[in-house]
């Protein structure tokens, strides 16, 4: 129960933690925040204020409120692109990861990549960065491959100079941490090696923008794409940094209104960076609210969010030890994962350790997590997950251990351990 | 007792009553519950118009294993015509707990595809 000195101690800051459940003098022990964060007061209040006092479309009318709308979302995305270590112009909002790799792939993708060339992925994508890819792949006549995962959850950098010596791979795309094992991949020296082999490389993002310090220039790659309500911001907001010289040469992706420059019966001139990739009445609301967001974070300091995770990652993987014929997947090392701890139970199906978790107010994630390929090579049809954020405490820990130490109960699996079902 | 994990249920998880395959077979069908990746089959061998042998296989979670556990029970010796009459209230009653809509797919996978098998209707069951 004791706090860590290092430990951060803003829950107060994130009023549904303040919410006491139905019948209970206790509110949620919330632990699934790689799935969706909470929110703090202030991305609320700044979504609030958006439309309380300054709601106006964007990047059009003259009246001074207009400008103000302006200011505004323009605002927000220098503030993104300062904390993530990019430019503004290259910073381009999208509706979320997904849609930031989906532009890649139909904007980048359908020039560059054609018959019998390849896009390297891994084994542990989420399904937004394999589908597009497949959609891509099936409609260009290109090849989808794979590097594998080892068993404690890693890449080999030898088996993707392998793969990258065929000269055929044009695309390198690969999470910069795994929503399911947690693994923080060395996404840097995947980059450069991508490049020297004259691929370019996306990184999604979305774990890792959240929780470790992240500057996108120092890791390198073509593309770093990631989400705003995994980072304590609003949904329906995602960010794609790109390299300017390609995200100049791309064609649009959404066409409409903002993106133009002029527009003719016949054809269309294209905005300049970044409206050219955002076509229609952008997510106002939204970005005030990851720009509330992106301060909040920038207040606390990325090291100090990145440390509180580390302490409850390792105290997490300590204490899971104590639950008799649990499983957890992913590297042992604290310092090679995020905040993120899959487990499986002997004898109690995810489905179930969910549910009997949620009678103690224990929100934990369970299922395939979009990466049903990643499950299939740990030879399991789900896993049960515990993610954490900066509100997080030690106590929430507890009441999950408490909680899956009752389902076992409930299961008639006592200490000692029984065989299982299957 | 826990009332919603009863002891029945999770006899029925544990010791799943008609799994495995049939082979030979006269019906079968493959389906799984897309929120949870969960999957389950059914092989079916036909006398007379009425299932004579039935066994299902797959993973799922106790409740999807349990359905799936009891309806064989009651699935033995139905005439195949009836079975593509059962709803989803056949199942949710013969478990016998109050299922929540989170729970629900998992309560009628096991219907689902014996429906599948029986009558090439693969929608969920209403």
């Amino acid at each position: 129960m004791a706090q860590l000195a290092t430990s951060l101690d803003v829950r107060a800051d994130f009023p549904l933690l303040a919410r006491k459940r139905p019948g209970s003098d206790r509110g949620f022990a919330y632990l699934d925040s790689a799935n969706t964060s909470q929110k703090p007061g202030q991305v609320i209040e700044a979504i609030d204020s958006y439309y309380r006092n300054s709601n106006a479309n964007i990047h059009r009318a003259v009246y001074a409120l207009a400008q103000e709308a302006t200011d505004l979302y323009e605002g927000a995305r220098e503030r993104v692109a300062r904390f993530a270590g990019s430019e503004t112009a290259t910073t381009i909002f999208t509706r979320n990861a997904t849609e930031a790799i989906n532009l890649v792939a139909y904007a980048w993708g359908r020039e560059h990549v054609g018959e019998g060339d390849e896009v390297l992925l891994t084994h542990m994508e989420h399904h937004s960065n394999i589908v597009p890819w497949q959609i891509l792949c099936s409609e260009r006549g290109a090849t989808l491959r794979y590097l594998q995962v080892s068993d404690e959850g890693l890449l080999s950098l030898d088996e993707l100079d392998e793969v990258l010596a065929s000269g055929r791979v044009k695309l390198v795309s690969v999470t910069h941490v795994s929503n399911v094992l947690g693994t923080i991949n060395p996404v840097a020296e995947i980059a450069a090696r991508a490049r020297a082999a004259g691929a370019v490389c996306l990184v999604d993002g979305s774990q890792a923008m959240p929780q470790l310090p992240v500057d996108v220039s120092e890791v390198g790659a073509d593309f770093y794409v990631w989400t705003g309500h995994k980072a304590l911001g609003p949904t329906g907001i995602g960010v794609l940094h790109g390299r300017r010289e390609l995200l100049e040469s791309m064609p649009p992706f959404l066409g409409g209104g903002d993106m133009i420059a002029s527009v003719g019966l016949q054809s269309s001139t294209w905005n300049e960076l970044p409206w050219k990739f955002e076509a229609g009445t952008s997510p106002i609301a939204q970005g005030a609210g990851l720009g509330a967001a992106i301060d909040y974070l920038d207040a606390l300091g990325m090291e100090a969010v990145r440390a509180h995770e580390r302490d409850l990652t390792a105290y997490t993987l300590d204490r899971l030890t104590e639950v008799d014929g649990l499983r957890t997947f992913g590297p042992r090392d604290p310092d090679l994962r995020g905040g993120v701890v899959s487990f499986e139970v002997e004898g109690i199906h995810p489905h179930d350790l969910a549910e009997l978790c949620s009678r103690a107010g224990v929100c934990i994630r369970a299922g395939h997590h979009c990466a049903q390929p990643l499950m299939r090579l740990m030879g399991v049809p789900a896993t049960a997950r515990a993610s954490f954020h900066v509100y997080n405490n030690r106590d929430d820990v507890d009441r999950l251990v408490e909680a899956l130490i009752e389902a076992r109960n409930v299961f008639g699996l006592s200490s000692g351990g029984l065989s299982s079902g299957h | 007792m826990d009332d919603f994990y009863r002891d029945y249920i999770l006899d029925h998880y544990k010791r799943p009553r008609n799994f495995g395959t049939l082979e030979p077979h006269d019906l079968e069908a493959h389906d799984h519950n897309p929120l949870c990746g969960d999957e389950l089959g059914v092989h079916i061998r036909v006398e007379d118009g009425k299932v004579a042998e039935l066994r299902f296989h797959g993973q799922g979670c106790a409740i999807s294993q349990a359905s799936a556990s009891m309806a064989s029970e009651e699935l033995i010796g139905m005439p195949i015509e009836q079975i593509g009459k059962l709803d989803a209230d056949w199942v949710v009653d013969l478990l016998g707990i109050d299922i929540s809509p989170t729970r629900r797919k998992c309560a009628l996978l096991s219907l689902k595809v014996t429906r599948g098998a029986a009558t090439g209707d693969a929608s969920w069951p209403e």
